[in-house]
């Protein structure tokens, strides 16, 4: 096909490069030639967020998001939380306070979450349920994950780089 | 979930991106945020030959003051619009829509010039631009021309926009001081179009009302301006049965589309309710 | 007499039965490590995309394969005529019918598997599957289940329509079923002909769907050289899978592993063998290359295994007080176009007879009537164990109705009714036999929690105000743990499980059990009930389900059966384990057997409590030649667990509601669970499954459904449309317990996770009925929109502002 573009883009820190149709959706490139299979596939109409990835400091849908507009862009997935064998600590939340159980929908709720405390430090409940409000779950109800956040946000977590 | 073949083109400039419209008409669309675009691509609902992507082109983003106006670039996303604090100072009325707007991820990348120029009635910003009297800078190969608001929304899926067009800038008058606003929406949950909405902009002289803007959202083809129930209300008293007239008039020019949101006589009823919502928000918000 | 610290230091070492300790399992999911099927990826595999009927009911009259197969990378497309030399173009379901893989010259719901591309990649294979051209003959569908036994009514199953019976007794038209019943008819008419009060309500059950997040696939891979056929599959059921494959296929048993790994939640959605599983297998055994088949949301809602779709009339017959005679259910069952949902044989209705509830009923019938229609095949699903969802529905919205009907408060006339504490082990009047509760504790602990009396004076001033405030309860009893294999079986094969557990030398072990997790917890919840039993600490109880060829048979995990089940065999193996550890502590100890007691982690001599042995150096001798003569190495043991009954889960749930009656919209200001699943294992584990459970029951009250147009079209089938709450819609959950155990399990658990939808639908449910019931409302059916409770204001004439 020689309908293709080289795309360069940073991923969890590190430089990647891909060939990829312009129909290429970020998710699979991710997925499946990154072998980055964290950010999982939940529907194909843009509402589940179970693929929610951070692509320049904002929490995207990479379901939603075409390889070919990543050019030089910064994607951070679940991948790239734990650093030189430390945990986050919104991975610490998760587990502490049971805010997964069949763990398919976490990456997206970390990766969205971190968003969410980087920009909004201190959030109520009632913030991060409207700000988390992106992902879906449909193993906890929510309440725990509510609670991972909140323990989260008292550790002032750190920006991953 | 996997989009047709198409050609991807990023212009780096606004001519650049009107020369590619010109060039291959209605086999291109305009890239804004993709977050109406692409998943209609993706169940294959939306089939285009060639994506022109509005995203590199950063003049177009962005958030100013120009004397009596607030100028918004067409790419300004929701979020930005949300964290402003320009905007949340000068049109809460429009913090307040674009918090109802789709979900947080959505918002990161929906730009208000693509719920604009999309010509969907379910969208949020046409009904806020009507209330708020805007206007659209559009560019073209023809040059640059500025249309009201209330010229724009043509039909279904049709807006005054050309096919070599791209609409670059949203022109909004700042309210006065002490206008009161309201965006009241109802929806079946989170990411939902709305089942009914209405936005108000109010400013009361003491009890009487001086100025009303009343806009609905999914009401008919497009978004709809409530001229009646408007004048209904101008130099009235504000009370529950003028809620309820100006409410009855706003009803009067409803034409909703059945759908799983409800039939016609609920989506009726609701722009009615949300109307009442909002005009009693708007009034608390008055001063 | 207050234990040591030494004693609860120890204890808590073990991190067993009781604690809240944190999941084993997170380590990986926190990491985005799991394994799931689409993240697996073998040398060589394929893709598959299924080509689907825009048509619910309609003949094929031509496949043009040619533009598809013309196209790059195409490897084959796979159509019912390619299945039928190997007679896989038909496969039989574990509801005792059959169902189409690919269509067989007729479609009979929108969406059905008409062809399967194979292709090189995901990307080619959707463009090759829009190319294949499929010219179809509309017939007209049947879409209203009460039509679907008209004389006229189109035949749907052409391949079955001169079998009088399609495994569950005689059929009395082409589209129907099977007809079940339950209880005494004759005495429970002639209650109701002299009652003093009856009441009959038709009470429906939406078609809705579990939808987990994770969508249904698998990745299918045959050897061509071994012959060994390797399927990692989305199944709660692995092992039920591999059984049913070999039967299909022909290839050995032994020659077929199943591997689940990692599930992104199941909710029954996980346990029917679906087409694109055996397609894939089949493409896999053709080119000897694995086959990756990974459905789409659309696809998952509007094809895999819905759940309910029953369309019921509850009958109560009660004396003037509200104590309820007889009992009187029917439901018209819609079950799609094959009946292909989990089905004992003798229980072709599930446990529906489990609708006298908590209560004792003297006198009860239940029937169901199971039709075809032109829609997707299924029925059971969705955390109900069972049809339970459905008949707990009915008796705990008609108690309301009938409480309204006799003017009895809602609480009181379920305490008249209920089964008193003294009467347990009680025996229905349908037959089955509840094995503990207490019914009268948990209800007064809840009302006393939510102050209900305050509730009760705060409900009446807002009706005088004009507003409607809803007080919902639910009272439920669920029965779970499928089961005595007398009873319970799926195409023959009992509904046992098992469990293997084998101590290493250096006091570590690992147990493979026969049911599969989805999220519930079991690599932790397992562990637990191990550790206590052998005293070794939970950290070093490695936990493992899924893989057919190292885990011992079982029934899978559904309809909460893996701790009344899978946690009985994982306790009994367990205490197998410690009578032989005892057999060689008294060796060492040089002491008789009966002079020893177990304390924690250890054997004591009694009256010499220096003398002692771990269960850990037993572990190291039990590999050494010091043995009591006769005796063989080894510390393992399995056990085949046959539950002498199911187990009977109970809870009191209330529900407060605030309705604005302009709008529809229904707030839920509270909701207060109390669960008695007896023994509790993981307090924590336990928690986060209420929360689970009632969001999904919240979801099903107020919002799910799946519609459909007269023709059979899907009006909404993906996330735009379908009712999935998201954080922001999902009310805050309160939980509290009582602990009753079960009196004939292992350590006296029920199994829990199923209970709070059971219980939450009603509860919802009557929360909204009773918003309206000083108007003179005694039903209103689900989903409770705001649009559907707005047209029941509406009726009332309650709608308006005044002055509009």
């Amino acid at each position: 096909m020689a309908n293709k573009h080289t795309v360069s883009f940073k991923l969890n820190g590190n430089d990647v490069d891909v060939v990829v149709e312009p129909r290429e959706l970020l998710i699979h490139t991710l997925r499946e030639r990154l072998a980055h299979t964290g950010p999982h596939i939940g529907c194909e109409t843009s509402h589940c967020g179970a693929c929610t990835v951070d692509l320049d400091g904002m929490s995207v849908k990479s379901c939603t998001v075409l390889t070919v507009q990543c050019q030089d862009a910064e994607v951070l997935t679940i991948e790239g939380f734990e650093q030189n064998g430390e945990l986050h600590a919104l991975q610490e939340g998760f587990t502490q306070k049971h805010g997964l159980q069949c763990g398919y929908c976490t990456p997206g709720m970390i990766t969205r979450a971190y968003r969410l405390l980087q920009e909004n430090p201190k959030p109520s409940e009632e913030d991060i349920r409207y700000w988390m409000a992106g992902n879906l779950c449909r193993c906890t109800g929510y309440q725990n994950i509510v609670k991972a956040v909140q323990y989260a946000a008292e550790q002032t977590p750190k920006e991953v780089s | 979930m996997i989009p047709r073949q198409f050609e991807y083109h990023a212009p780096q400039s606004v001519p650049e991106a009107i020369a590619l419209l010109q060039k291959y008409g209605d086999t291109a669309k305009l890239l804004a945020g993709g977050h109406s675009l692409i998943p209609m691509m993706k169940i294959r609902f939306a089939e285009p030959e060639h994506l022109v992507d509005l995203g590199k082109l950063a003049e177009l983003r962005g958030i100013r003051e120009k004397g009596k106006e607030l100028r918004i670039g067409a790419m300004t996303t929701e979020n930005d619009l949300i964290w402003s604090t320009v905007v949340q100072k000068k049109c809460p009325l429009l913090v307040e829509a674009a918090r109802l707007i789709g979900d947080p991820q959505v918002r990161y990348k929906g730009t208000i010039g693509g719920d604009i120029s999309h010509g969907d009635p379910g969208n949020d910003h046409p009904a806020i631009m009507l209330a708020l009297g805007a206007s659209f800078v559009l560019q073209g190969s023809n040059g640059e021309r500025v249309v009201a608001a209330d010229d724009f929304f043509l039909d279904l899926y049709s807006t005054a926009l050309e096919p070599d067009e791209v609409l670059t800038e949203i022109r909004i008058p700042v309210p006065a001081k002490g206008t009161g606003w309201c965006y009241a929406k109802l929806k079946r949950k989170t990411g939902d179009f709305a089942t009914a909405a209405t936005a108000v902009l109010l400013s009361m002289k003491g009890d009487t009302v001086k100025e009303v803007s009343i806009a609905l959202t999914n009401a008919g083809a497009t978004a709809l301006k409530a001229r009646e129930a408007e004048d209904s209300l101008r130099g009235k008293k504000l009370d529950d049965a003028a809620m309820a007239e100006a409410a009855r008039l706003a009803m009067s020019i409803c034409d909703p589309a059945e759908d799983q949101r409800g039939d016609v006589e609920y989506k009726t009823a609701m722009t009615g309710e949300m109307t009442q919502r909002a005009l009693r928000t708007a009034h608390e918000r008055a001063k | 007499m207050a234990a040591s610290p030494d004693l609860i230091e120890r204890e808590s070492a073990l991190q067993g039965l009781g604690v809240s300790r944190l999941r084993k399992e997170d380590a990986r999911f926190i990491r985005g490590k799991g394994t799931y099927i689409d993240d697996i990826t073998l040398p060589g595999m394929l893709f598959g995309a299924m080509v689907r009927s825009p048509y619910a009911h309609a003949r094929i009259k031509s496949i043009n394969k040619e533009k598809a197969l013309a196209m790059p990378g195409v490897v084959a497309v796979l159509v019912a005529d390619d299945l039928r030399p190997l007679g896989l173009h038909w496969m039989p379901t574990i509801g005792g019918d059959t169902q189409a893989v690919l269509a067989d010259e007729k479609v009979c719901f929108q969406m059905q598997e008409v062809a399967m591309v194979i292709a090189s990649d995901r990307y080619t294979a959707a463009d090759a599957a829009d190319a294949v051209e499929v010219d179809y003959e509309e017939l007209p569908a049947i879409v209203d289940p009460h039509k679907a036994m008209d004389a006229d009514a189109p035949i749907i199953r052409e391949d079955i329509a001169d079998k009088d019976e399609v495994s569950h007794g005689p059929r009395t038209h082409p589209n129907h079923i099977f007809t079940w019943e339950a209880g005494d008819k004759d005495a429970t008419d002639a209650v109701f002909d002299n009652a003093a009060v009856t009441v009959k309500e038709e009470i429906l059950n939406p078609r809705v769907h579990p939808c987990p997040i994770e969508t249904c696939g698998c990745v299918a891979s045959f050897d061509k050289v071994t012959g060994q056929l390797t399927v990692n599959v989305t199944s709660q059921v692995p092992h039920l899978f591999r059984t049913v494959v070999a039967m299909l296929s022909g290839i050995p048993e032994s020659k077929i592993r199943i591997i689940s790994s990692d599930i992104g939640g199941g909710f029954g959605n996980k346990v029917p063998i679906y087409p694109g599983y055996v397609i894939a297998i089949v493409a896999s055994i053709v080119t000897g290359l694995p086959i990756k088949w990974i459905e789409s949301r659309i696809d998952n809602i509007s094809t895999t295994g819905f759940a309910r779709d029953y369309h019921g009339i509850g009958e109560l017959a009660a004396d003037k007080d509200g104590r309820i005679k007889a009992l009187r259910f029917f439901a018209l069952a819609d079950h799609g176009a094959f009946n292909s949902h989990v089905s004992a044989t003798k229980l072709p209705a599930g446990l529906f007879s489990i609708c006298t509830g908590s209560y004792d009923i003297p006198a009860a019938y239940c029937r169901v009537d199971a039709v075809y229609t032109n829609k997707a095949p299924g029925g059971v699903a969705y955390r109900c164990s069972l049809r339970v969802t459905e008949a707990v529905y009915l008796i705990e919205r008609m108690i309301d109705v009938l409480a309204q009907k006799v003017g009895v408060d809602k609480a009181e006339i379920r305490r008249r009714n209920f089964i008193k504490e003294d009467m347990f082990p009680y025996t229905t009047s349908l037959g089955w036999t509840v094995d503990s509760g207490n019914y009268d504790a948990a209800l007064d602990k809840v009302l006393n929690a939510v102050d209900y009396e305050g509730l009760l004076k705060e409900q009446a001033e807002k009706r005088a105000n004009g507003e409607l405030m809803g007080i919902g309860f639910s009272t439920f009893t669920e029965i779970v743990g499928a089961g005595p294999t007398k009873v319970c079986d799926i195409l023959g094969i009992g509904l046992f499980d098992s469990c293997e557990i084998r101590v290493n030398p250096t006091g570590s072990a690992i147990a493979r059990f026969g049911t599969m997790s989805q999220g519930q917890g079991h690599a932790t919840t397992y562990a637990q009930i191990i550790a206590t039993e052998l005293g070794l600490s939970s950290d070093e109880i490695q936990i493992e389900e899924g893989d057919t060829d190292k885990a011992p048979y079982g029934a899978g995990t559904w309809g909460s059966r893996s701790t009344p089940v899978g946690g009985a065999a994982a306790a009994l193996a367990a205490r197998k384990i410690r009578a032989k550890a005892q057999t060689i502590a008294a060796h060492l100890l040089e002491v008789g057997e009966a002079d020893l007691e177990w304390e924690i982690d250890r054997f004591k001599v009694k009256g010499n409590p220096a003398q002692t042995k771990t269960m850990k150096e037993i572990a190291m001798v039990a590999h050494t030649g010091d043995l009591p003569d006769g005796m063989q190495q080894g510390l393992d043991a399995s056990e085949y667990y046959d539950p002498p009954n199911l187990t009977f889960p109970f809870g009191a749930y209330v529900c407060v509601v605030d309705i604005d009656r302009f709008t529809g919209e229904t707030k839920v200001r509270r909701f207060y669970a109390l669960d008695d699943c007896g023994t509790r294992i993981n307090p924590m584990i336990i928690e986060g499954q209420i929360h689970g459970g009632l969001t999904e029951a919240f979801a099903v009250a107020f919002g799910q459904e799946i519609p459909f147009d007269e023709n059979g079209n899907h009006l909404g089938n993906s996330l735009m449309d379908y009712f999935l709450p998201t954080s922001f819609e999902t009310p805050h959950w309160e939980t509290d317990e009582t602990v009753t155990p079960s009196p004939h399990h292992p350590i006296g658990a029920k199994g829990v996770a199923e209970s709070p939808h059971v219980g939450g639908i009603p509860c919802f449910s009557n929360a909204v009925v009773d918003a309206f019931a000083h108007l003179g409302v005694t039903h209103m059916d689900m989903p409770h929109s705001a649009y559907r409770v707005w047209q029941q204001c509406k009726a009332l004439g309650i709608d308006k502002r005044d002055g509009a």
